[in-house]
């Protein structure tokens, strides 16, 4: 599978992207993350030189809610859930990034003291991040265990045209979105891969391994960044970060690093505008990809 | 710095025509950088500003241009202030009050209305404003019939848009449900800030109140009502949160108490309150003269036993005023004994006055906070 990642199609680049591949066939498309705008594809359509075959998933995924109320109130509750999951997810976080910033600030006379304090209040914010992706990936292992949604008529069916259409496909391209919305849909139709995959934004963060969100510039300021769930995996070793230099405050170089630390070992990569990264084996960041350092500055890779 | 407009008219000695074309070419208040200049034309002995800002005299002189029946007042205004005011003309022993007969510019408040004066930098916000790429919720109207009011209950209920009923909803109840609409612009600000994904499909249901001071002033029949009647219908109707982290009761003045008063009564219900310009009147001597007259009477009786044995009523409390509002210190001491409960609390306050305009401008903050919208999520 040959993965690339594209920056925010504001100014799309992927028709020039889809040229540069010379791909044979349909392409499959995926852009549920639009929700209810899911069909209006048209321009999308003309970018992949009028091929694409939309997987229609989120119009697929109400057909299933609608067909089967059984499953449909088992999913609202499963989804409410991991809505209070990641409320009580913040507010861990808070503590400890309170925690992790105030001993960062502490004067003090021995730096050696305070070092040791801020790597374990590091520490423990590294702990409740992956306690909360632990507890999510249970809740969603037990509730699939429990309602086994692929077994059941309405999602089976879909599932079997989704592999229908991608079968036949010379590439899957993911677009933006609902990063939440995309990675529940892309589960529930067992979206596999395609021998070529472009995607970009929310479509590109839920092919990595853990999707952090982010925003800086909400009505109230800054936001703790949080992560959300394990994504799909197709994209080891990257937290990716959409708009990045308009989501982020990029010039607060502590935050940054912050966030660099929380990632680690899975790098920050930047995807602003025109950006294009060709992936190599096991998600290998080609040269020249900017990612943030962990002094919180962002850099391109050599 | 350059010379304020009135100044130049002054100097120029100016007759009837001139006075004319001076106040043909400006708008009333002149708002210069941080001075503002109120005028009022015509004979009279004396001619007041009357406002309400804490700090200042309730009654500010104008002074007549030498030789005219020209009358100025020129007041320094922080950037970004909104105040309301009227005018105050004495002829002999006759007073008169009303709002400036040279400024269109109106605000609404539950006591009626008043001049406004925007001040240099206020800016109306762009999402109070009709968007056409925002989609429109929709409104419905509901009448219960409650055994706690003993009335029919009116009901006026958001749904957003793209409202389904394989989705849930978190529920917001407005009291003065009609003046919020009316006046505050809520639906505009609903469909704009769900478009613009700063605040979650929420399903608002907007009450009407009958005897708003009656039903608002720590009342245990309206309390009932909210909390045993209106929420358990709606959430048996519609595909409601229908957890406490999804019920979130708003109301402003008045309606501020009448949702602390409910939440206080049923303290495992509500998730959260938005508590705009609260009338928290309280008197740290017991039966003093608090001011505010016999309908502040069981307000203030129920804020009084509030402080003295605080009590968490919900988990988050956005709580607001205005600086200008005569209420501003109930509501900054108020917010330490919210705080002391061990609830979150979020303290906004704004350069405005006790006015719809202000309460509409602060439902951004209020409602992005209380339900935030998907923003984190979407990554287009």
């Amino acid at each position: 599978m040959r993965v690339i990642v594209l920056g925010p199609q504001r100014r799309p680049t992927l028709d020039a992207v889809v040229r540069s591949l010379e791909l044979s066939g349909p392409i499959a498309t995926v852009t549920a993350g639009w929700q209810e705008r899911e069909p209006d594809d048209a321009e999308f359509d003309a970018l992949v030189g009028g091929r694409s075959a939309n997987l229609r998933l989120h119009a697929r995924w109400q057909d299933v809610l609608t067909r089967d109320p059984e499953y449909a109130a088992a999913e609202l509750e499963h989804r409410a859930a991991l809505r209070e999951l990641q409320e009580l997810h913040l507010v861990q976080l808070d503590g400890a990034l309170r925690g992790l910033r105030e001993v960062a600030r502490y004067g003090g006379s021995r730096p050696p003291i305070r070092d040791a304090a801020c790597a374990d209040a590091e520490a423990v914010v590294r702990l409740v991040d992956e306690r909360h992706l632990a507890r999510v990936r249970e809740a969603r292992e037990a509730f699939e265990a429990r309602w086994r949604p692929g077994e059941r008529l309405a999602a089976a069916g879909h599932r079997t045209e989704v592999r229908h259409v991608l079968d036949a496909a010379a590439g899957l391209v993911v677009a933006g979105g609902h990063v939440g919305v995309l990675l529940h849909v892309l589960r529930l139709f067992a979206v596999g891969a395609a021998p070529v995959v472009i995607a970009w934004s929310a479509g590109a963060m839920a092919l990595t391994e853990r999707v952090l969100l982010f925003h800086d510039k909400a009505p109230h300021g800054p936001a703790h960044a949080e992560f959300l769930d394990a994504g799909l995996g197709w994209i080891p070793g990257c937290v990716l970060l959409p708009h990045a230099r308009r989501r982020l405050r990029t010039d607060d170089t502590a935050r940054m690093a912050e966030l660099v630390g929380r990632a680690a070992p899975a790098r920050c990569v930047v995807l602003d505008d025109g950006v294009r990264l060709d992936l190599g084996e096991r998600g290998a960041l080609p040269p020249g990809a900017r990612t943030i350092g962990p002094d919180g500055r962002i850099g391109d890779l050599a | 710095m350059t010379r304020l407009a009135i100044n130049r008219l002054k100097e120029r000695r100016p007759d009837a025509a001139s006075i004319d074309r001076f106040l043909a070419r400006h708008e009333v208040p002149i708002v210069e950088g941080d001075r503002c200049t109120f005028l009022w034309r015509g004979e009279a002995d004396e001619v007041f500003l009357v406002q309400r800002i804490v700090g200042l005299p309730e009654r500010l002189p104008l002074r007549r241009l030498w030789g005219t029946d020209l009358w100025y007042l020129v007041l320094e205004l922080p950037a970004g202030s909104r105040i309301n005011y009227q005018v105050e003309v004495r002829r002999g022993e006759h007073t008169e009050r009303g709002n400036d007969p040279l400024n269109p510019k109106l605000s609404y408040s539950p006591v009626g209305t008043s001049s406004v004066c925007f001040a240099h930098g206020y800016v109306t916000p762009d999402w109070t404003e009709p968007d056409p790429d925002a989609r429109s919720g929709e409104l419905t109207e509901l009448v219960l019939q409650s055994r706690a009011l003993r009335r029919d209950c009116r009901v006026t209920l958001y749904l957003p848009a793209r409202f389904r009923h394989t989705a849930s909803y978190p529920l917001l109840v407005v009291h003065d449900g009609g003046d919020f609409l009316q006046y505050a612009a809520a639906k505009t600000v609903l469909d704009n800030l769900i478009h613009r994904l700063d605040v979650a499909e929420t399903v608002v249901a907007f009450v009407h109140p009958q005897d708003r001071l009656a039903e608002y002033s720590n009342s245990a029949a309206h309390a009932r009502f909210l909390t045993r009647e209106l929420v358990p219908r709606l959430e048996a109707e519609l595909p409601l949160v229908g957890q406490r982290s999804g019920r979130c009761l708003l109301g402003s003045s008045f309606g501020a108490v009448a949702s602390l008063a409910t939440a206080y009564r049923a303290a495992d219900v509500y998730g959260s309150l938005v508590l705009m310009s609260g009338s928290f009147v309280f008197t740290d001597i017991g039966a003093v003269d608090h001011g505010g007259g016999p309908v502040f009477d069981p307000v203030v009786r129920f804020v009084n036993r509030y402080r003295d044995r605080p009590r968490r009523v919900a988990d988050r409390l956005f709580v607001s005023c205005g600086v200008y509002e005569p209420l501003i210190m109930p509501n900054r001491s108020i917010v330490h004994t919210f705080e002391s409960t061990g609830m979150t609390v979020r303290f906004v306050e704004t350069r405005d006055g006790h006015d719809w305009e202000n309460w509409r401008d602060t439902l951004r903050d209020a409602l992005s906070w209380v339900y935030p919208g998907p923003q984190k999520l979407v990554y287009e």
